[in-house]
Parts: C-alpha cells; sequence; structure tokens
C-alpha cells in the first residue's frame, strides 16, 4: 500500500514536470514563430516569478499547514539585494546570465535569511497569531526598504538609512533610491530563465515533500503533538520548510525585478501576498501543479478582461468569489463525484495526505 | 504637555482602530473567520453617512442611521451569498472569498462614487475641549470614539452574557457542533453575528472619517489591516482587549513618530507588535487554550 | 470529494487560460488615424490622476477629430498605478499597434514603461510623469509637466525671492517619489539660498491619517512656514488638523495640491490662503481655459485639474508636431519616433499649462509655474509684486 501510494505521487510529480516542459516548449515556439502577441510576451517571466511564488507558499501554507500573509516580504528582500548584486557587478561580471544568476543566488541566501531571523518568532507561535507576525514582517521590510539608500563606487557598496547621506565617488552609482526604489535596472531575466527556475523550485520542493523530512512536516502538520511525542524535531522541521520557502521566493523577487526597468519596495506589500496566498487557496493545499495552473491562470485574467474597462476588476472580484463558492459546493461536488464514478466506472479512493488541514488547525 | 499631548492623540488615533477592532474581533470570536472585507463595508458606511449628511443635507443622526441600515443589510447579503454557502470549507477558502468581497467592494464603490476624494463632514462637530488652560485639548470626535467604544463594549458583553442569541453565539464560539445538538441554530446565530458587526462598521466608518474626513473608496482598507493587527494585538476573540489593543497601538503610533523617526513609525510599531506576540503568544488579553492530545 | 472539486478547478482555470490567450491574440485594425495610447491608473487609490488625464486627453481628441484634419485614436489602458501592469498595459497597447505613446500617468510605472517605449522606439510624451528618471537616458521620451527636482527649486526659489518665510517646515511623503523627489530638490536649493528648516517630518501611505506629530514639530519649533510637496489629499487632511490645533502658518504647496477646491464637502475657508506654484488654474479667465473646463465639467460633472489640462496639451502638442513634421497615419511608430524627436526639440508649444513652452534633448519641458494664492475659494495669481 505504501509503496503504490509513493508510486501514485512520483507519477503525479512527474505529470507537473511533464506539463510545465510542454507549456515552456509550446510558448517558447510560438514565441520564436512571432505568433505570441506582446501582452502575453511581456507576461512569461512574471508567470514564472508568481509560480515560484505560489509553489514556494504552498510549502508554507499546504505542506506545513501555516498561514503566512507576508510571503511578499521575502520577494521583497530578494528583489533588493538580488538586483543590488547584479548591479553592483557589472563591471566585474562581464556575462549577463551570470549576473542574473549571481543575483538570484545573492536573492536567496538574504531572503533565507530573513526566513531564519523571522522563523524564530514564527516558531512560538500558532494559526492566526502566526499570521499577523508575518503581515507585521512584510510591513517592516517594506518601511525598512523605502528607507534606505545603497550606492557602489570604486570602494564597494555604501549605506545609508532615512536619508541619502552617502558620498560616492565619482563614477559611482546610486543603486537603492529610497521610495523611488531602483530605476535603472537592466532587463537581465529570461523566460527560460524563469523556466528554469520554475523546475528548479519543483525539483526542490517535491524532493523536500517526499522525502524523510518532508512525511516530518505533515506529520507536524496533521498533529504536532503527536509528531513531538514520536520524536520528531518540531522546530528544525518548520524551520526548515519555511526557510526553503523563503529561499525560493527570495530568488523568485530577483527573476521577477530584473524583468523591470524600475522596482520599488510599495510592490511588495500586503496585496501582493494576499494575491500569491489567492493563487495558493485556489490551487489547492499541497497541490503544485494546482499553484501553477492558478499563478498563470490568475496573473493572465485581468489582462484578459481588459475589454471590459472600467469593469475589470469588479468582474475579477466576482470570478474569486465564484470559483470559491462552485468548488466548495458539497451539491456540485456530489454531482461531479457521480459523473466522474461513471466515466472512470470505480468508485473514488480516498487521497493521500490531507491536503486541506490549512492554517488554524492544531487548536 | 507636549508629552500629554501626544498620549491624547495617541488616544484619539487608537480609539479608531479600536472601534474598527470591536467589529473585527467579534465576527472572528463567533463565526472563526478573518473578515478581510470588515474594512470596505466601514468604508460603505462612512459614503452612505457622507451622501445623507452633504448632499441630501440630513441631520447627522439620520446619517449614522442610515448607514447602519445599509451596512447591515450589505452585511446580511454579503454573510448570505459569500460567506453562508462556505459554511464547512476550509478557513482559508473563506478568507480568500472575504478577499474576493473586499475587492469587490472597493471596485462597486469606485464605480458607484468615483475615486474622487470627498470631504466627511464630522457628525459630532469639529470642536475641542480644552484642559489646563487650553495647553491640553480633546476632540469632540475622540471623546465621541471613547464613549462609543465603551458603551459598545457593555452592550455587547451583556448581550453575549444576558440574551438568548447572545448565549447561543458564546455556544457557536466554544464549539460549533455541541452547540447544533443542543438546539441552536448555528447558521441563523452566525448570520446574526455579522449583521451586528457589520453595523458596528457603520458606525466605525462614520467615526474614522470624522477624525480623518478624506473619504476614498480604499479608506477602510489601511485602517482595517490596522485594526486586525490591533486586535490579534489585544488578543482576538476578546472584546476588552481589542479595546485595549487599539488605543495601544495608537499610542504607540504617534510615540513611535514623535520619538523615533516618523519615516520609520510603521517598522516599529510592528517590531514591537512581534516582541508582545512573543512574550504573549495569545495577545494580550487573548486565553492561552492549552491543546488538547 | 476534494480530488474532484480540484480537477474540475483546474478544468475551469485551463478554460480561461485558453479564453485568455485567444483574446490577448485579437488584434485591431487602423483606420487614417494616429493611434495616441497611454497608461494611467484609471482603478484604485490614485485612479483620479489617470481619470482625469484620459477625460482631458479625450476631449482634445473630440476637438481635433471634430475639425476634421488630423485624426486621432485614443486608448488607455488601466495600470492600477504599478510597473509590473503599466507594462502590461503598455503590451495590451502594442498589441492594438499604438503609434504615438502618452507614456504613464503617474512617475513609478512610467520609470517601467518609459524603459520599454525607448527599447521599442516608440515616441512618448507623458502628461504627468514628473520623476527626473522617466525622462534620463531616453532620447525619445518626453514630459509635459515640469520635472520635480525643477519644481522643489522654484518653490524654494519662490519663498526666498518673496521672503515668505523665515522658518520652514516641511512635511512630505516619503514612500513617493513625487514628495521624495520634490523635497530632495527643495532642501539642496533652501541650503543653496540660506533659507532656515527648522522642521522636518514624514508620513508614509500606512500612517497618513493622524498628523499630529509633524505639525506639533512644526509648531514647536516655530516654523512660520510650511511647505507640502504632496497631493492634495493628504494635505486636506494636514490643513483641516492644524486648524483644530490652531496652528496657524502660511502654507505652501506643489502643483499635486492642485484639487484641493474640488473635493466635495471641502470647506474652501480651510485653505485660504494657501500659495502653490502650478502650471495650470482652472480658474484662469482666457477663451482656451474657460472652453476646456466648461466642457470637462458638461463631459465629466467635475472641475479639471492639471493632469487633466496637461493630456489635453499633450495631445494639441501632437497635433502641431505631426502637422509641421508632415506625418501620415500610415507611418510607423519607428518612423514617427524620429519624426517626433527632431520636432519636439525644435518647436514652441502653447497650451493650457504654459505658453512658450520648449523642450531639450533630454525630454524636459521649460515652462514657467506659475504662483497662486488660494483667496475665497478660488485660485488668485501671486504677481512678483505680491506681499
Amino acid at each position: 500500500m505504501k509503496n503504490k501510494s509513493l508510486n501514485r505521487n512520483a507519477r503525479k510529480n512527474f505529470v507537473t514536470y511533464g506539463l510545465v516542459i510542454a507549456a515552456y516548449a509550446i510558448l517558447q515556439t510560438m514565441s520564436a514563430t512571432g505568433s505570441m502577441s506582446s501582452s502575453l510576451k511581456g507576461m512569461l517571466v512574471p508567470i514564472c516569478a508568481y509560480v515560484v511564488m505560489a509553489v514556494s507558499l504552498n510549502l508554507t501554507v499546504g505542506v506545513l499547514g501555516e498561514l503566512s500573509l507576508g510571503h511578499a516580504g521575502f520577494m521583497s528582500v530578494g528583489a533588493f539585494t538580488g538586483v543590488t548584486a547584479a548591479m553592483s557587478l557589472q563591471n566585474i561580471v562581464p556575462s549577463p546570465i551570470l549576473r542574473l544568476l549571481i543575483g538570484m543566488v545573492t536573492g536567496a541566501v538574504f531572503a533565507a535569511f530573513a526566513g531564519v531571523l523571522i522563523g524564530i518568532p514564527v516558531l512560538r507561535l500558532k494559526g492566526d497569531y502566526l499570521a499577523i507576525v508575518t503581515l507585521a514582517f512584510g510591513e517592516i521590510i517594506k518601511s525598512i526598504i523605502n528607507n534606505l539608500y545603497v550606492g557602489v563606487d570604486e570602494n564597494g557598496l555604501q549605506l545609508s538609512l532615512l536619508t541619502n547621506k552617502m558620498a560616492l565617488a565619482d563614477g559611482g552609482k546610486i543603486i537603492i533610491n529610497g521610495p523611488m526604489g531602483i530605476t535603472t535596472i537592466e532587463k537581465l531575466s529570461t523566460f527560460t530563465v524563469g523556466f528554469l527556475l520554475v523546475m528548479l523550485t519543483l525539483f526542490i520542493v517535491f524532493n523536500l515533500v517526499n522525502s524523510r523530512s518532508g512525511r516530518a512536516i505533515m506529520a507536524i502538520r496533521d498533529n504536532r503533538i503527536a509528531a513531538e511525542s514520536v520524536g520528531v524535531n518540531v522546530v528544525k522541521y518548520r524551520l526548515m520548510a519555511f526557510v526553503t520557502s523563503a529561499a525560493l521566493a527570495g530568488a523568485a523577487g530577483t527573476l521577477f525585478a530584473m524583468n523591470y526597468s524600475t522596482i520599488i519596495a510599495n510592490k511588495f506589500d500586503f496585496n501582493t501576498s494576499i494575491l500569491v496566498l489567492v493563487f495558493v487557496v485556489l490551487g489547492g493545499l499541497g497541490n503544485m501543479l494546482g499553484s501553477i495552473i492558478a499563478a498563470a491562470a490568475l496573473t493572465i485574467l485581468p489582462e484578459a478582461l481588459r475589454q471590459f474597462a472600467d469593469y475589470r476588476m469588479l468582474i475579477y472580484a466576482i470570478v474569486l468569489i465564484l470559483v470559491m463558492l462552485i468548488t466548495n459546493n458539497p451539491v456540485l461536488k456530489g454531482y461531479m463525484d457521480i459523473i466522474k464514478g461513471k466515466l472512470t466506472g470505480r468508485a473514488k479512493k480516498p487521497e493521500g495526505p490531507a491536503p486541506e488541514g490549512g492554517a488554524g488547525n492544531g487548536k | 504637555m507636549t508629552f500629554l499631548n501626544y498620549v491624547l492623540s495617541g488616544i484619539s488615533l487608537g480609539s479608531i482602530y479600536a472601534i474598527i477592532a470591536l467589529g473585527y474581533t467579534m465576527v472572528y470570536g463567533i463565526a472563526k473567520m478573518l473578515n478581510f472585507a470588515h474594512g470596505d463595508v466601514i468604508m460603505v458606511g462612512a459614503y452612505i453617512c457622507f451622501f445623507a449628511v452633504t448632499r441630501y443635507s440630513l441631520p447627522p443622526l439620520v446619517g449614522v442611521l442610515a448607514a447602519m441600515a445599509v451596512c447591515t443589510v450589505l452585511g446580511i447579503l454579503v454573510e448570505r451569498f459569500a460567506y453562508k454557502p462556505l459554511r464547512t470549507a476550509p478557513s482559508l477558502a473563506v478568507l480568500i472569498t472575504a478577499i474576493g468581497v473586499s475587492y469587490f467592494l472597493q471596485n462597486g464603490a469606485q464605480l458607484l462614487w468615483t475615486p474622487n476624494p470627498k470631504v466627511f463632514s464630522s457628525v459630532v462637530g469639529t470642536g475641542r475641549l480644552a484642559l489646563f488652560g487650553g495647553q491640553l485639548t480633546v476632540s469632540y470626535v475622540t471623546i465621541t470614539t471613547i464613549v462609543s467604544c465603551i458603551v459598545i463594549m457593555i452592550a455587547l458583553t451583556w448581550f453575549t452574557g444576558n440574551t438568548k442569541m447572545g448565549k447561543a453565539m458564546r455556544a457557536c464560539s466554544e464549539d460549533k457542533g455541541a452547540a447544533q445538538l443542543m438546539g441552536i441554530n448555528v447558521n441563523s446565530t452566525i448570520s446574526v453575528t455579522f449583521a451586528i458587526g457589520s453595523a458596528l462598521a457603520a458606525i466605525a466608518g462614520v467615526l474614522l472619517c470624522s477624525a480623518y474626513p478624506t473619504l476614498v473608496p480604499t479608506t477602510g482598507s489601511m485602517p482595517g489591516i490596522k485594526a486586525f493587527t490591533a486586535a490579534v494585538f489585544g488578543g482576538i476573540g476578546s472584546i476588552p482587549g481589542a479595546f485595549l489593543g487599539g488605543l495601544l497601538l495608537g499610542v504607540i503610533e504617534i510615540f513611535a513618530k514623535a520619538y523615533i523617526s516618523t519615516q520609520l513609525s510603521d517598522a516599529v510599531v510592528f517590531a514591537v507588535l512581534i516582541v508582545v506576540l512573543l512574550v504573549k503568544p495569545a495577545g494580550l488579553l487573548g486565553k492561552q487554550v492549552s491543546e488538547k492530545v | 470529494m476534494k480530488h474532484t472539486a480540484r480537477k474540475m478547478l483546474t478544468f475551469a482555470m485551463v478554460l480561461t487560460l485558453l479564453v485568455s490567450l485567444c483574446s490577448v491574440f485579437a488584434l485591431a485594425d487602423g483606420d487614417g488615424a494616429f493611434k495616441v495610447g497611454g497608461t494611467g491608473p484609471l482603478t484604485g487609490g490614485a485612479a483620479i490622476y489617470g481619470n482625469a488625464a484620459m477625460n482631458g486627453a479625450q476631449i482634445a481628441v473630440d476637438e481635433i477629430n471634430a475639425e476634421g484634419g488630423i485624426q486621432f485614436e485614443l486608448k488607455y489602458e488601466d495600470d492600477a498605478h504599478d510597473a509590473e501592469k503599466a507594462v502590461n498595459a503598455y503590451n495590451a497597447l502594442k498589441d492594438w499597434e499604438m503609434q504615438l505613446s502618452l507614456g504613464s500617468v503617474t512617475s513609478a510605472p512610467a520609470n517601467a514603461t518609459s524603459a520599454e517605449n525607448f527599447n521599442d522606439h516608440i515616441f512618448a510624451l507623458t502628461p504627468s510623469a514628473s520623476a527626473p528618471t522617466v525622462i534620463d537616458g531616453k532620447d525619445n521620451v518626453f514630459q509635459m509637466c515640469f520635472s520635480d527636482p525643477n519644481q522643489g527649486g522654484a518653490s524654494a526659489q519662490y519663498i526666498s525671492d518673496m521672503k515668505l518665510g523665515s522658518k520652514i517646515a516641511v512635511i512630505w511623503k516619503n514612500d513617493e517619489d513625487y514628495s521624495t523627489g520634490i523635497r530632495n530638490s527643495f532642501m539642496d536649493k533652501a541650503e543653496e539660498l540660506g533659507l532656515e528648516v527648522v522642521s522636518e517630518t514624514t508620513f508614509a501611505a500606512g500612517n497618513d491619517t493622524d498628523f499630529t506629530v509633524q505639525l506639533t514639530s512644526a509648531q514647536a519649533a516655530g516654523a512660520d512656514l510650511v511647505f507640502l510637496p504632496m497631493y492634495y489629499q493628504p494635505a486636506s487632511l494636514i490643513l483641516s488638523q492644524a486648524a483644530a490645533m490652531g496652528y496657524e502658518p502660511k502654507w505652501f504647496g506643489v502643483d499635486g495640491m492642485d484639487g484641493i477646491l474640488t473635493m466635495e464637502g471641502f470647506d474652501p475657508a480651510m485653505a485660504e490662503g494657501v500659495m502653490l506654484l502650478t502650471p495650470f488654474n482652472a480658474d484662469a479667465e482666457d477663451d482656451a481655459t474657460v472652453a476646456f473646463v466648461e466642457k470637462y465639467q458638461e463631459l465629466y460633472d467635475e472641475i479639471p485639474n492639471q493632469f487633466a489640462a496637461d493630456a489635453y496639451d499633450c495631445i494639441y502638442a501632437y497635433k502641431q508636431a505631426l502637422e509641421a513634421a508632415g506625418a501620415t497615419p500610415d507611418m510607423s511608430a519607428e518612423e514617427l519616433n524620429s519624426l517626433m524627436i527632431e520636432q519636439f526639440t525644435s518647436m514652441t508649444f502653447d497650451g493650457l499649462t504654459g505658453s512658450g513652452m520648449t523642450w531639450d534633448e533630454t525630454g524636459a519641458v521649460s515652462k514657467s509655474p506659475k504662483g497662486m494664492v488660494i483667496q475665497d475659494g478660488a485660485y488668485v495669481g501671486l504677481g512678483t509684486d505680491a506681499e
């Protein structure tokens, strides 16, 4: 039985990899043959970034079972540190792709560090109290970066807080300029790098979930006390999931930022955290493929609704509510089960791990 | 005196957070859901009062009552169509729906009432009470807000403690399943909770805009988040906790601006929040429920 | 059960995805008119600015089209005051085959779209994105408004020349580039001119309701003039809270202050004596302004602000430049791009927001701000002999 469920998981993971590769191949072909609109082309990189955000948040919310309202904070840390790294190495590392990679790694490392920092209080709290701490963290990051000035000259990086007190040598340049953020980003991100980051994210998350550590994390989600009583190190595993999630968000932040010529701290606010949370919930807790599809669909949806002009965001809101209502409607669910039963000719088996344990459990 | 003045302005700001937090905490305490649309119901209440008072020149009291009536109806409708079908759904599904409702109300308000800011005229006048020969002043809005908070607190405490419906609410809050078995109509109890919460939101909206008179479709969202923070700070679900949390948050915010830095005040406020939660993981007045094994 | 629901949802989303893909493919056709596109916040907290610009531009387009000469087709896309959405909006306009761009209405999104304009060689004339970074290093991006440093410096100069105040307080919004940009150049110029700044405080998006601390600080430092580089929404709160405190310094605002008198329910007495530098004045009595204000009020039921006037001017500036260059609507965006760069750096334009406007190679406009003071609920020109 155990083997069978493992196989099923592995099969599911391969389907996810396969679909992502297929989507990449199709989109890349369309792009190469010129049959893709500028709109869609412009959304490819942000979609990749949001997919990574959604999958990594799913690790916290779906697999670890803790509600986080500050995921955009990690994205912000990653975006600003990553871009700073890539920009200050402009004269030292000539290869743009290498600079982007260094940027992404830097972003991931700093975000992971922030994850450890915030993970320590997180470990003491549960449910909604944990959610508010993550929200507070996101706001603190935003507030700090809005008052941060970073410049680079031949002597290296210079930092100042609150006002621009830097005395840059000739030829030096300001990188982060307080509320104006970074305005002269080289657009290094490409769809291919985005795709590779998505694949890497999936690889890390799937391997973590299907490992001994992953089972420990899920055991903590399902029943912390029981897990603790059989000797699972709760602190270690919760921190592991949380920090992995933060690091991936940091890399996604760098990818996202380097797709635009400008980035400001206010972009990564509470609303962005909520947006990513919507992807995760809509895609299904613990369901990585769902997160990918939800992130892609909900990034494109507002663009596709442009023809409705003023009513666009109103329709978006209605769609959001209706989707939640329909997918949670017991009557419709039962109806679908009957259809599905008839189509496949067999009764449904219960799923592996209960994916909807969600936040606020462990009461 | 400057210090005392800062304390007073902290209390003014805090009293606004407190009155919004009361609505948040009440709905949370009973329905166990974070109603992110609460801030937007506040905004709707303020608009209704604005139109009644400024456009149609009705007396302020009528404006407040109209806002309460409209918000109650709005709360019941939202509950009926968006939240009620999700009674058995996971809590996150309800959270996302509430966010959808929030977007809906904001964008709807923008289409209906245009994004142009309106200036709300205070329902209690702009006068101030001078103390110590004018060295300290408290605005009437602040006094009204604090009195309203206390009245609402007492009323809610009495209501949940002494009426049949109130007791039913407390039962639902403790254990929905057991409440059902005891013959309580859990569904309608939660609906009533939303109706009351929305009426409170209307009062909060009117007082918010009386104190800080610019009214736009996004007026409710930031105070809503701050008030949610205040509610958690005080211990979510606890009615006195929301009041205390709101006041403290206001005072901390003003102190952070005055004595640390106006630029980093938000960071300071949230850092204090994190520290408090580390020391008291269930908020100031929240109950630390021990886990059953 | 849950599994089915998820399958269903997946199906629904794939469907949405497909529908979306189809709709982004739909391309528009051209018909003898210049296609002018712009992005701006039509929804969200900054929607008032985007809508004003869109409406102002639309009035100009309708007037010009009615004359029968050059024809314009105008399309505004929503960017919700966000760089990411602005690039999406810009791309949607590109799919619509935009030939000339009105850039973005607000600065942060404009920083992103102007880089795209530069890369794609699509000429841009932004009505109101005033940060210097919008035009910096881009030869085909021009501004109709003054740049922020220009305005901050001019304000300090004006205060100094007119001896309006000896002790100055500054309250600025430290998470907004518009406010920060003006503040920075104001401070630099103030130091140069020997103006004494006695108090400097800030606010940000999350705490822009209570200004007690900022006002107390200014009052305690004995400031007799308070400089407010911000939009009129927070400014109206500051004015009313200062009135409640009994603090009555002179107030000096910037062009974002324009609009304060048109807020529904605002008591004009609050703004009595507020001075500001603004390029546009809806109460001006010249024929062009009167006609524009009347038409705007008739169509949109409100008094136009400077954003509307700037966008209106942008369209007329395009008309003048296109006529002078002898451009035709069948030209590609790239051809128009070089023609426009040539025209804008050489022409002189008279509009609602200034006369004798010229542009230099960087894309910055040169026009002189008008000093205004609010008296009895109306703007009155502040001559050089005022005070």
